[in-house]
Formats: C-alpha cells, structure tokens, sequence
C-alpha cells in the first residue's frame, strides 16, 4: 500500500526587540546566569506586566508577509502549567483570539507553486534555561530567557514529505529575516520548530493518529527526523499495528525519534484570558503604517531579479537568499549595468573568498562600487578576465580599488597589437618544430601557442587580440 | 450538582495541592455553592452581547522598547529557596 505523509509546523521565532516581551529586561544573549530578570519576569507577586509595542508591530509584520488576515481585537491568556523554567507557574500567550489567522506561503515545486496554509501566528512569552547536573539529582534554572518575545507560527496540516517541511522552514526563515524582525539563530534558539506528524493511505481523506516531533535544532535534523517517523509509523501500521498519539524527542546521535517516556498524562493548560493584559485592536490605519513599512520579500525579489536582471532561477536564488547580498549585487549593477557578469563574479570568486573566511557578504572589504568598475576594466579591454581574478583577489585582501591594485602591480592589459606580433613572431621563431606541425594539421597546438604569448607577457596580453594575431601568423599570413 | 468530587481532585492535582478526604468534601460543596451562585447569571439574557474578557474598557497599553537595567543576579536568587552560583536550584527535571 502506498502511504502519505501528513506535516503540520509549529514554528517559535524570537522576534529581535531589545527588551522582553513585559518588562524592559534586555533580551541580549550570553548574559551572565539571572541577570536580565526583573520582578516582571521572575512572576513575583503583585507586578504588572505591560506589552511592548514593537513585538505586536513586529508579529504584524510577519502577518502581512504571510498574507494573513490580522485580526480587529487579539488578547492574552494563561496557559497554566509547572515546570520549574516557568516562574508564574503560566505561560503568557494567546490562546481563543490570536494576532493572525489565515494566511499561506507559497512553495516552488517541480516548476509549480504550492501553498500552505497558515493557521495562526500568536504572540507569547518564552520560558527560562534548564542545565542539568550530570551527577547530582538537581537542575539549575537561568531565566535570562523568561520572558523574551516570541511568536508562535502554525501551518494547517498541509505539507506532503520532509523535503517540503524543509522548504516551508526556509521560506519562514528566509521571511524573518528579511523583515528582520529575527536574527533566525537555531542553534541560540531564536528559530525552533515542532512537528506533528502522521500517515493515511494515499487517496484516504482522514488523517492518520499523529506523533509530536521535538528537538530538532536545524533545517537538516527537521528533514532527517521527519523522515525517520514516517517510516517509523508505516512500519508500525504495515505490520497490523496502531499509531499511540505521543511527543517523541529527535535523538541527534542516534538518528532516532524516541517516545517521551514519563509526561503521558494528558495535558490540560486550563486557558483563560489574563486580567493583567488588556485587549489589543489593530485598526486598517495601524496595518497600514505597517504595511508601507515592509521590504520586498524574497519571493518578490527573486522575480523581480529574473524579469528585471535576467538572470537565472538559480542565479536569482542564490543573490536573494541573503538580502544584504541581494543589496550588494543590486548597487553592483547600478553602477556597472552587467547583471550577468555582476552576478558570476559575486558567485564566483567573492562568494568563495567570503566562504573561505568563513565570511558574510556584510564584512567584504570589496566595495560594491569596485567591483563594478573591474566589471567595467573587463568589458572595456582594459584588463582581461584571468587578470581580474588575481585583481579581485588583491582587492579582497586589501580593500583596494581595482584602479590601485593595476597600478601598483603594472597590470594593465597589452591591447598594443604591434607590440604584440613582436612577440608573438619571436615566439613563433623560437618553436620551428610546433609551428610545422601546427601548419601539418596538428591544430591543437594553438593552444600552446597561446599559452607561451600569455606567459611571454605575464598573463597581461588581451586574450582576444593574441589569439587573431597568433590566427594569421601561424597561417604564415 | 454541578461538580463532582472527582472533579475536586483533578483540580486540585493541577494546581499540586494535596487535599485530605474531608476537605475534598468541603471543597466540592463549597465550589458547588458558588457556581450555582455564578449561575444566577444566566438569567439574563445575553443574546447579542459580545463576551468580554476584561471588566475595564481600556485596550492598547503599550511599553516602548527601551531597556531598563535589571535587578542584578544577587537580587533575583535573594528569594530562592535553593540556589547554587548564579542559578536557581531544584530538584531534577527532565523532559
């Protein structure tokens, strides 16, 4: 029998406001243990939390950019529970009246789009750090994070295969970033993902007993666990068994989701609305101050890049995965009105430099406006494209201009044709037997050649006025 | 009746108090008497009205987003009943 998967995503990004989401405790990372804590946050008796504004226009942001309909009025409620990262013994969020609702990401595949449906993005309050002892029986509580901004994204059961799941979380990914409203950091947290997960034989309209996935801290472990659990659950129900609806916890080591023994009882958080937090209404005037705000998404981008630029799919990809770069390759253009060798070159030799010092396109000491007058050295002969890649080295590693970097090395391209048939008739002199067997057909030693005019000059003879000399001359013309 | 004594006790579990046999009794119909009471509201009739959640009218308190400097490590474990270092301490946990 041929089985489907079944994925529904809940995604937690930390939106990047400088103080919690109730109090103005930094919500810098790497603090010393309990130092960012306040009566707030530490849950004592008797304070009030208030809301701070920026998360609400942050998480409208992210509404808007997933084409979610954000809703007039929106309020908090206490989800109730223990658990000693938890001070209040509650966790603040947003239960029957979320910010969001409704909205969809569309996804490429096999050359098609394919939307999945956001059920809800709500705003909530983060939990504090557990460490555990590994000899004694006790757990140490930091509650730096108590408190930080999150926001709970939901996707509808919508998604099909783990390879799906992964394009869905970069795409979520990619947005928040963009708007940066989250710095997308998995491995400090501030982009988490669960999954619930299940499987109906294809063609069956109902959904399958579903699992809860967690602990999965990358795009590549959400993949893999994923992966693992439907084959897990088609084995189970392949062999006449039942699916036990359960969290189980992605194994990293083992390559394994395992049951999460010991928390079987069923959970009841017993939502209410917190008195402490008024209702907040978002009017069309707010949505629209928001929306005049937001950049060009990544998807846009891409598009536009392919239309307007016409580059490749890929190409386009590539320079808008990060919008810095996308930023850099643009002011690249401007100046240079090569999109097609203003991409290459950033592909090419920047991105590789950046890549080998583990570097992003934010720290490149090639000026965007340097780049593009070498674009322009190239096309206007002035240097040849095997100089411009020793140029754009020494411009990386020096800052330089390309104009500087020519100079100081004497690198300007030989476009002098009589100097060069002087030295290509000496060249030519020197090599009696290649230049008969080139001339009894043995072609392939042009080449060689050019080669020896290249070496001759240093690499600095315009290639293209070698190889029309080296033609003719060859020929004995 | 509107809640059991069963009821009592999830409750009660939920909330981690320990209740004996006679104060599950009393809790119950204590409990009981109140919401019987609460019921008197449903006399009225409220078709039409949205429900609200907040008894005062007021919506859209906002905090701007600036830091203010926190009470310090020494400050916040000054109330814990266990701590070790810079953390609070308890009994184990793992999920």
């Amino acid at each position: 029998m041929e089985f489907e998967a079944v994925i529904g995503l809940e995604v937690h990004a930390q939106m990047l406001t400088d103080t919690k989401i109730f109090c103005n405790c930094s919500t810098k990372f790497g603090a010393a243990p309990n130092s960012h804590t306040c009566p707030v946050c530490l849950g004592m008796p008797g304070v009030l939390p208030v809301l701070n504004k920026k998360v609400v226009e942050y998480a409208m942001k992210m509404a808007l950019a997933t084409n979610c309909k954000i809703n007039p009025t929106c309020e908090f409620a206490r989800k109730n529970y223990f658990y000693p990262d938890l001070p209040k013994g509650y966790q603040i969020s947003q239960y029957a009246y979320p910010l969001a609702e409704h909205g969809y990401v569309e996804l490429e595949v096999n050359g098609g789009k394919k939307k999945i449906g956001i059920t809800r993005i709500h705003m909530e309050e983060d939990a504090g750090k557990l460490l555990h002892d590994e000899h004694n029986p006790v757990s140490y509580v930091d509650l730096n994070r108590t408190g930080v901004p999150l926001i709970e994204i939901v996707s509808e059961p919508d998604i099909r295969s783990s390879e799906e799941a992964a394009d869905y979380l970069k795409r979520l990914h990619e947005i928040l970033v963009y708007l940066e409203i989250c710095d997308g950091n998995m491995e400090e947290g501030s982009f988490r993902c669960d999954a619930n997960v299940s499987i109906r034989p294809k063609g069956q309209k109902e959904f399958g007993t579903r699992t809860e996935l967690k602990n999965m801290n990358s795009f590549r472990n959400v993949q893999r666990a994923l992966e693992y659990e439907i084959k897990r659950q088609q084995y189970i129900v392949e062999n006449g068994g039942a699916i036990v609806q359960e969290t189980r916890l992605w194994d990293d080591a083992q390559g394994a989701t395992n049951s999460m023994r010991g928390k079987e009882e069923a959970h009841d958080y017993r939502y209410f609305p917190d008195p402490d937090l008024v209702p907040v209404i978002v009017d069309a005037a707010w949505i629209d101050k928001i929306r005049v705000d937001m950049p060009e998404l990544p998807q846009a981008k891409r598009e536009r890049f392919i239309s307007e630029y016409q580059i490749s799919a890929y190409d386009a990809g590539v320079l808008t995965a990060d919008k810095a770069l996308a930023q850099y390759y643009e002011e690249v253009v401007a100046i240079c009105a090569k999109p097609k060798q203003a991409a290459n070159w950033l592909m090419g030799d920047v991105m590789k430099f950046l890549n080998e010092d583990k570097k992003t396109i934010r720290d490149c000491p090639i000026a965007a406006a340097s780049l593009a007058e070498m674009i322009n050295l190239i096309d206007a002969g002035t240097i040849s494209g095997k100089m411009a890649k020793d140029i754009a080295e020494e411009m990386y590693r020096s800052g330089k201009k390309p104009q500087e970097v020519i100079a100081e090395k004497g690198m300007v391209q030989i476009t002098d044709e009589a100097a060069l048939a002087k030295t290509i008739s000496s060249i030519i002199d020197a090599n009696p037997q290649q230049l008969a067997d080139y001339r009894a057909g043995k072609e392939k030693l042009f080449g060689y050649f050019v080669g020896q005019a290249m070496k001759a000059t240093q690499g600095k003879a315009n290639p293209q006025i070698v190889n029309d000399l080296l033609k003719k001359m060859l020929a004995g013309k | 009746m509107k809640l059991t004594a069963q009821e009592v006790e999830y409750v009660a579990h939920l909330a981690r108090l320990e209740i004996t046999p006679q104060e599950k009794e009393k809790f119950t119909a204590q409990l009981n008497d109140i919401l019987l009471y609460i019921d008197k509201l449903n006399e009225l009739d409220t078709k039409g009205v949205e429900p609200m959640s907040h008894a005062i009218g007021v919506t859209n308190a906002f905090r701007e987003d600036n830091v203010v400097e926190s009470i310090g490590t020494e400050k916040t474990l000054a109330n814990a009943p266990d701590a070790r270092g810079e953390f609070f301490r308890v009994p184990k946990v793992i999920e």
